[in-house]
């Protein structure tokens, strides 16, 4: 591998001769080459996971939605269904092609990634395509398009299929995500990992909380994206069936899934105690390993004096979360600082950051839909104040927010490591101009730019758009049983 | 070589031949629906909806395969994915751009206001275009040796061309048979210009890539190897011509036959592709490294290939389920 690693590294001296770009010295190509190729991989990461966050769970949600319609027959399910697979259309062909860009990514950037690890994430990525996207991609064709073509529980099934393809995605990659934090099951040869236990690999010790975790983050992320999108509709004067049911089962379920979330990011986080105690130390701003450590709600940790400045917290509060216990021992960063100065824990100001926003938009999250649901009980969905319609719209894409952050807490929290005591990012980066990465990063920025504001742009016009218009329900929609007729319809 | 007693020979056997078949695959697919999109500027308002209502339900499947293509070169043969992409870092930025803007247009020109189907049918076919182009210039740098100096770079610039006009010329061929009427005799139009930059381009590809390499001189012109690849350039011939005579003569009564341009034109892609696959074996890249030297460890391999027999089978049924669902003539798009 380090033969080819050469071979790989001497073509790009031809390249660069044959073209005659200069590079300053070596040390500064590489350093500035990781740095840029880090941004990148971040941004593209982050454009990605947000719509995989949305199809996830919409998937189920639109299923629901199906279901219902074909027991009830009452038409306002239907509407909603219409409603929202648009909106998850469009989501879907935006995760799609930035999951093109990411399936790429690992070549084109990180090199080193698969000649070290290629061994397991091969086989677990390979699964990925093989096992989900063919199966979402292909069923999403019938799903979107079919309803006129074939019977309703076909029809179904192929709604039930999408919404399952996306699950099995979401649980291959976290399998992969899992592993490069708490890898196991493998062992090295000549610096190259070798997997010996597959069973080991998958049921990684950080798997079964981070997938829990993500799947009620995407669920968290699409209640209250339809419960932000129906009160914008109501605010719009839209007070039609469909929109107080789409309210209602976007607050109910929000109300209902963020205890869970936050018991599951709980248990997520004592488990990273265990396995990446330098993470946790990121995260609560602890410098010193110690007892009684307070809960640090606010603070400026400076890297340079090694230190908080500005704290603002509660007294043991960090040792009885963690430990649960008030004079529990929790790790500090000093720890991660070996006797020549050498730093081995991820920067802190970042990861402390970002899980507050996570933790802080988990908790707005709980007491608005808490709220939505004692408001509910009171006036009914359509009746609720104005101010809280006001305030779901303003929580529409809050589960972006928190899922980002939290992405970013743990993806930065294992820095200086790739793949956890195995692989070091900065042995993983390919060895790519800097300017040619610090092109294409710009160019990825900003069409992502457009694209996000043409998203958000149009899930709004569609909101506009089917408040004005005639509902669907002044249409019939063939339910089971009764859609023969349908079936050998249109496209003969 | 022992073929089948040794996995180290066997399984990056077997995976170069997926990784061939799914390249391929994809080449056809994908080729025949970014060729639609190269054809929008071309099609008038309400075309345009039909041209994208042919390739609407299909385009993401397409895409697929080239996911799992690039994912069967980074699992099965991880350092040669890291040279062939860093080396192609910027035709593969523009592809992915490419591949982008078409994606999220397909759903943006019909769900933004009418006012901006105009922007977004525009960047349907920019995109298109883009992914076109750089794939044909990845095509080229391929044979090339994957070494950017001027002449290969001009090479290169050739092969991005000569496969735009390809992917244009199956589309078209699709359209012939997706679409009626009016429409559908202008896709012959459309067709009959492609043809010719199909002709030339896979002339020229077959020209110039043994003058490249001495190894593919020694390979094609040697007896008896060369009475073996004999077939590939005849019976292509014999699909232009073919080709040729039946467009002169579509569209027939009924409708009968209106598959047959784009049967010959798979035909001729697969010909194309299978002459490239005998020239480069065993390498994976290059003239450097073969696809026994690339190989992941067998037991990885073992893994995938186990998966693989399952799932392959049950992936091509229901691909070929959808194909069979929206058979017949493309209609309008809708969620109902
Ligand atoms: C809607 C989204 C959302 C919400 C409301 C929360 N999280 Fe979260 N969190 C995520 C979405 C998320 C995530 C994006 O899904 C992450 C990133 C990686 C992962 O596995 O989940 C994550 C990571 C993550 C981690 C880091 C795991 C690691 O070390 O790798 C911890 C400790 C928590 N979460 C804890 C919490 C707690 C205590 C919450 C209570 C309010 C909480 N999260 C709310
Ligand atoms: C989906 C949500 C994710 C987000 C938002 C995210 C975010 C990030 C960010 C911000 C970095 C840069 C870290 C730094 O510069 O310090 C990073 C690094 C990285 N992550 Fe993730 N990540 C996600 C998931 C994944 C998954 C699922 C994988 C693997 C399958 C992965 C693999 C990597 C790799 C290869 C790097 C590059 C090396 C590095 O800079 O750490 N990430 N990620
Ligand atoms: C480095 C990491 C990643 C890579 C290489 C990657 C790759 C891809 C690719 C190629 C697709 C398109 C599939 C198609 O053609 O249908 C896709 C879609 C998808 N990805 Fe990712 N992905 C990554 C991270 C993630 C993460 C972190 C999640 C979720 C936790 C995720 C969940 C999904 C889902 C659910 C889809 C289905 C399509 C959609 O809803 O947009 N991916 N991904």
């Amino acid at each position: 591998m380090h033969f080819v690693a050469r071979a790989c590294a001497g073509k790009f001296a031809t390249y660069i001769t044959a073209n005659k770009i200069t590079i300053p010295n070596d040390t500064e190509l590489t350093v500035d080459t990781l740095l840029l190729s880090r941004i990148q991989f971040g941004a593209n990461i982050s454009f990605h996971i947000l719509f995989p966050t949305i199809t996830i769970a919409l998937g189920w949600v639109l299923l629901f939605f199906k279901l219902r319609f074909s027991a009830t027959g009452d038409s306002k399910w239907m509407d909603a269904y219409m409603f929202w697979v648009k909106v998850f259309a469009l989501s879907f062909a935006m995760g799609v092609v930035s999951g093109i860009t990411m399936s790429f990514q690992f070549g084109t950037n990180w090199p080193g990634f698969m000649e070290t690890v290629g061994n397991v994430a091969g086989p677990l990525l390979a699964y990925e395509v093989l096992t989900a996207f063919f199966l979402e991609a292909v069923f999403l064709g019938i799903m979107l398009f079919g309803a006129s073509k074939v019977k309703p529980w076909v029809h179904t099934l192929a709604t039930f299929l999408v919404a399952f393809g996306t699950t099995m995605s979401t649980f291959w990659i976290i399998i992969l995500n899992s592993w490069m934090h708490t890898p196991q099951g493998y062992e090295l040869r000549d610096g190259v990992v070798f997997a010996t236990d597959w069973f080991d690999i998958i049921f990684n010790p950080s798997m079964p909380y981070r997938f829990v975790h993500m799947l009620l983050a995407s669920a968290l992320t699409v209640a209250f994206l339809i419960a932000g999108i129906s009160a914008l509709r109501m605010l719009w004067g839209d007070k039609s069936e469909s929109v107080r049911s789409a309210l209602r089962v976007g607050i109910i379920a929000g109300a209902g899934l963020i205890p869970l979330q936050i018991l599951a990011g709980d248990l997520h986080g004592l488990n990273t105690l265990e396995h990446q105690p330098a993470k946790v130390a990121a995260m609560e701003g602890n410098w010193e390993t110690r007892s009684n450590v307070p809960l640090v709600l606010f603070t400026i940790p400076d890297q340079e004096t090694r230190s908080n400045k500005f704290e603002l917290s509660i007294p043991n509060g960090a040792s009885l979360i963690l430990t649960h216990k008030s004079d529990g021992v929790v790790p500090g960063l000093n720890d991660f600082v070996t006797a020549d100065g050498e730093v081995q824990h991820p920067r802190v100001a970042p990861v402390f950051f970002s899980f507050r926003i996570m933790i802080g938009t988990g908790m707005a999250m709980l007491g608005l839909s808490w709220g939505g649901l004692v408001l509910l009980r009171k006036y009914g969905a359509g009746a609720m104040p104005k101010l809280s319609l006001y305030a779901f719209c303003a929580m529409s894409f809050s589960g972006w927010i928190a899922t980002l952050a939290g992405w970013y807490t743990t993806e930065i929290g294992r820095q200086p490591w790739l793949v956890q005591g195995v692989l070091a990012t900065k042995d993983a980066v390919s060895d790519v101009p800097a300017g040619m990465v610090l092109s294409t990063l710009i160019g990825y920025l900003i069409i992502y730019g457009i694209l996000i504001a043409a998203y958000i742009f149009v899930i709004t016009y569609l909101a506009r758009k089917a408040t004005r218009g005639e509902p669907y329900s002044t249409r019939d929609y063939p339910r089971s049983g009764e859609a023969e007729v349908y079936a050998l319809q249109a496209g003969e | 070589m022992d073929y089948f007693g040794d996995p180290a020979v066997w399984l990056p056997w077997t995976f170069a031949s997926l990784m061939g078949l799914s390249i391929l695959i994809y080449v056809v697919l994908d080729g025949f629906d970014l060729g639609v999109g190269l054809l929008m500027p071309l099609a008038d308002d309400q075309e345009k909806d039909k041209l994208v209502s042919s390739i609407g339900p299909f385009w993401d499947a397409n895409e697929t395969w080239l996911v799992l293509a690039i994912g069967l070169l980074l699992v099965a043969f991880p350092p040669a994915h890291g040279v062939i992409l860093t080396a192609l870092y910027l035709p593969v930025f523009v592809m992915l751009l490419g591949l982008i803007l078409r994606g999220v247009s397909f759903e943006l020109r019909a769900k933004a206001p009418i006012a901006q189907k105009r922007i977004w049918n525009g960047a349907f076919f920019t995109g298109s275009l883009m992914a076109s182009l750089s794939q044909g210039f990845m095509l080229g740098m391929y044979i090339m040796g994957l070494t950017w100096t001027l002449p290969h770079v001009a090479f290169a610039a050739l092969t991005a061309l000569f496969l735009t006009v390809g992917y244009s010329f199956i589309g078209a061929a699709w359209l012939i048979w997706k679409t009626s009427d009016k429409l559908q005799k202008r896709a012959i139009t459309w067709a009959k210009g492609g043809i010719w930059g199909l002709f030339l381009g896979i002339g020229a590809v077959s020209f110039a890539t043994p003058f490249v390499s001495e190894r593919i001189f020694d390979r094609w012109f040697n007896y008896p190897e060369i009475l073996y690849l004999s077939p590939l350039p005849i019976i292509s011939g014999a699909l232009v011509v073919f080709l040729w005579w039946s467009l002169s003569r579509l569209p027939l009564k009924n409708d009968r036959f209106s598959w047959t341009p784009f049967a010959a034109a798979v035909g001729l892609f697969t010909l194309a592709y299978c002459g490239m696959a005998y020239s480069f074996y065993p390498y994976v890249v290059p003239e450097q490294m073969t696809i026994y030297e690339a190989a992941s460890a067998p037991e990885s391999l073992f893994i995938i290939l186990l998966g693989t027999l399952f799932v392959l089978p049950a992936i091509l049924g229901y691909t070929a389920l959808s194909y069979y669902i929206f058979r017949g003539k493309a209609t309008e798009l809708r969620y109902d």
